[in-house]
């Protein structure tokens, strides 16, 4: 019988398990270091200067930047002019453009909503009521119906505030199911386990676009004949059913590397089950995922485009229908590009939030 | 730019559980709905070019959409008393059936499957039949002497269903090339990406007058011998509603019959031709019947103008499309657009 170890792993001082620092290489060391490294710098440098000279006169040289004539495009480059005619319809689609204050506001708000969860001071429920209230008066200032403000029906809503509006509303809804969900699926009760393994199961089993379908065309034929739903907001139900899935499993992920003698030295204690989830098992389980959960994030911020096929005009679909003005040639390249750009700040900065939030959430660890 | 088969498919699974839960039944007629909503609910595309597409305003434009104003101005004299709902090619008879829409005018081809299926096509207010254009070069004039040519084709169009039966029926063994835009068939055709084009004729005629260097290399035949009509639909069990739609529609084109245009409409309702004064309302009659205003006819052409007006503006000699007239001129100029008697 060999004598158990003691392992006083929770007297080591914890700096010392920081990873070493890497040694910096110099550009050239990167680009030049070995054979293989200088034989693709070559390759790859090779095809990018092949392939800028044509991009550079297509997008710069022979580009129309300014014109009141479409015309002008016909021949030319990449036609600029085209999304800078356009920009209004893009960014807020069919809205009443003498209403177009308030989805400007809207994005201005969406902004702020950054800001606040920029600033670690917010951090806790001060964020989350924060954040409720900034998608209430979105949702108020884009409807309107009060105040004087006229009413303005959801087939009118359009361009980039439905695409921040859907990514934030389906996220925000979604993720409170997601933990309901991930926690039931742990749970000891049958009834319930089952109830979030076949939820999660069947909504990931199934593509976002067949949800969609299902939302929008199908939901309404079961209905009784004098219940319409708002289309917006059948797609907003199906998106959030989707992130909840798939925040589900990212967040039972997280709570799977929670210690099991977390929650049992809870219980010990006597802290109530909810008290014991909310503030011991969750804050650690999250922490752990936040790499997944960004990457659902900026998932989910994508297939917003994806109503675009139930008749829904985010910016993609804004995009496309300005696209087929006949009075200009075809610039699809131009609008995907511009929609490209802008899908892409959204994206790399969740990314880079991320990043940040995980970096911080290291030192605090180490400190 | 038409109708797409999906819709029967997607629709035919939802019959199949729709059946069983119940067949919508409207307690209320449709017109007193839109009375009491106060604007008229339009399903639309998602940009159809000349057909229906928001402006750069998000202002709603196209045949189509004028068509629907129409419907608008008759009940309420007023082209802004409406509501535009896009929709996708699969969702469009869904939700005219389920009551989130009031009426289809969008592109939609009157087939008897849909007809039978629960929707009521009203009037045809556009004909078209589909054509190849090639390049002279290849030396083909007619579809038999296709086989084997690549075809840009627009996907979820009915244009897709026809190169297959073209194909199929002559033995031709043609290549679908499939784009999903309007824009990028085009390109691609011209660029030399695929032998033929397929599309209505009377679009395929303004692309080559627009977009070819020189139209003169191109030569353009019908792909079958059949006509479509794209006809503004309703709900099946209002009739007086599908009245109301199919004689707004009506006076587009007995406007054209009669000469009245937007700018002479006022000058006009001192004319002595009692079938004009009948169709303006200075003889009552026509409103009471459909239960409308009585001067409904005058004020669509007051607002909107006549049927020709509306397809030089969207898709004629006044749009960049310049598609010719064709079948859509009146019987009368030799097409097949046929107004009723106003009486």
């Amino acid at each position: 019988m060999t004598p158990i170890e003691f392992t006083p792993s929770l007297l080591v001082d914890r700096r010392a398990t920081r990873p070493p620092p890497v040694p910096r290489r110099s550009t050239a060391g990167i680009l030049f270091g070995d054979l293989t490294s200088a034989l693709l710098t070559i390759v790859t440098g090779g095809l990018i200067l092949l392939a800028a000279p044509a991009i550079a006169k297509w997008a710069i040289i022979d580009a129309v930047w300014t014109t009141g004539n479409p015309s002008a495009c016909q021949q030319a480059g990449a036609c600029w002019a085209f999304i800078a005619d356009k920009l209004r319809f893009i960014l807020f689609g069919v809205y009443p453009p003498e209403q177009q204050w308030r989805p400007l506001v809207v994005i201005g708000l969406v902004l702020l909503g950054v800001l606040m969860t920029l600033a670690p001071a917010l951090w806790g429920r001060r964020l989350i009521i924060g954040w409720t209230v900034l998608v209430a008066v979105m949702l108020a200032l884009m409807w309107g119906g009060f105040l004087g403000l006229s009413f303005v029906p959801t087939s009118r809503w359009g361009g980039l505030p439905v695409t921040l509006l859907l990514a934030v509303v389906s996220l925000g809804l979604g993720f409170p199911f997601a933990v309901l969900l991930a926690l039931g699926r742990r749970s000891a009760w049958p009834v319930t386990r089952f109830l979030s393994v076949f939820t999660i199961e069947i909504v990931r089993g199934l593509p976002l676009v067949g949800l969609l379908f299902v939302a929008s065309i199908l939901l309404p034929l079961l209905l009784p004949a004098d219940w319409t739903i708002d289309k917006l907001g059948r797609t907003v139900a199906a998106l959030t059913v989707f992130a909840a899935a798939y925040l589900a499993e990212v967040v039972r992920g997280g709570l799977q590397g929670v210690p099991v003698g977390q929650q049992e030295a809870a219980r010990a204690l006597g802290i109530p089950y909810w008290k014991t989830v909310c503030y011991i098992v969750l804050p650690q389980a999250i922490q752990k995922v936040i790499p997944p959960l960004t990457n659902t994030a900026i998932i989910m911020v994508k297939n917003t485009s994806l109503v675009m096929i139930v008749g829904v005009f985010d910016m993609l679909g804004a995009g496309r229908s300005a696209a087929t003005d006949p009075a200009w040639p075809a610039p699809y390249p131009e609008i995907y590009l511009f929609v490209a750009s802008i899908y892409f700040v959204i994206c790399y900065g969740i990314s880079r939030y991320s990043l940040w939030l995980e970096r911080r959430v290291r030192e605090k660890d180490y400190q | 730019m038409r109708g797409n088969d999906w819709t029967i498919l997607v629709f035919a699974g939802a019959l199949l559980v729709g059946t069983t839960i119940s067949t919508p039944g409207q307690a209320q007629s449709t017109i007193e709905t839109v009375k009491k909503r106060g604007h008229v609910i339009c399903g639309a595309s998602q940009g159809t070019v000349g057909f229906g597409a928001p402006d750069s305003n998000g202002y709603w434009r196209g045949l189509d959409v004028e068509t629907c104003r129409a419907i608008a101005v008759a009940i309420f004299n007023d082209r802004d008393k409406i509501e535009f709902v896009p929709l996708s090619g699969q969702q469009r008879i869904p939700a005219l059936q389920t009551g989130e829409i009031d009426v289809l005018p969008r592109t939609l081809t009157w087939t008897l499957r849909r007809d039978g299926n629960g929707i009521n096509p009203t009037f045809a207010n556009y004909y078209e039949y589909t054509g190849f254009m090639m390049p002279k070069a290849l030396g083909v004039t007619k579809v038999d002497e296709m086989a084997g040519a690549s075809v840009c084709v627009q996907t979820g169009s009915t244009t897709e269903v026809v190169v297959n039966d073209v194909s199929t029926k002559h033995n031709l063994g043609l290549k679908p090339v499939i784009f999903d835009n309007v824009a990028a068939t085009r390109q691609a055709f011209f660029s030399g990406r695929c032998d033929a084009l397929i599309t209505d004729a009377a679009a395929l005629a303004s692309v080559r007058a627009t977009q070819a260097k020189n139209a003169d290399d191109y030569v353009i035949f019908p792909a079958t011998q059949y006509m479509d009509a794209l006809a503004p639909a309703v709900r099946h069990g209002d009739d007086q509603w599908f009245d109301t739609v199919k004689w707004s529609i009506q006076a587009l084109l007995a406007a054209e019959m009669y000469g009245i245009t937007q700018a002479n409409a006022d000058q006009m309702l001192t004319s002595s031709d009692p079938r004009i004064r009948r169709f303006l309302g200075v003889e009552p009659g026509n409103g009471t019947a459909l239960r409308l205003d009585e001067k409904f006819a005058y004020n669509i052409v007051k607002q909107l103008g006549n049927y020709a007006e509306i397809f030089d503006r969207n898709l004629g000699k006044g749009s960049p499309l310049k598609i010719e007239r064709g079948p859509n001129r009146l019987f009368r100029d030799g097409g097949l657009m046929f107004p009723l008697d106003f009486q």
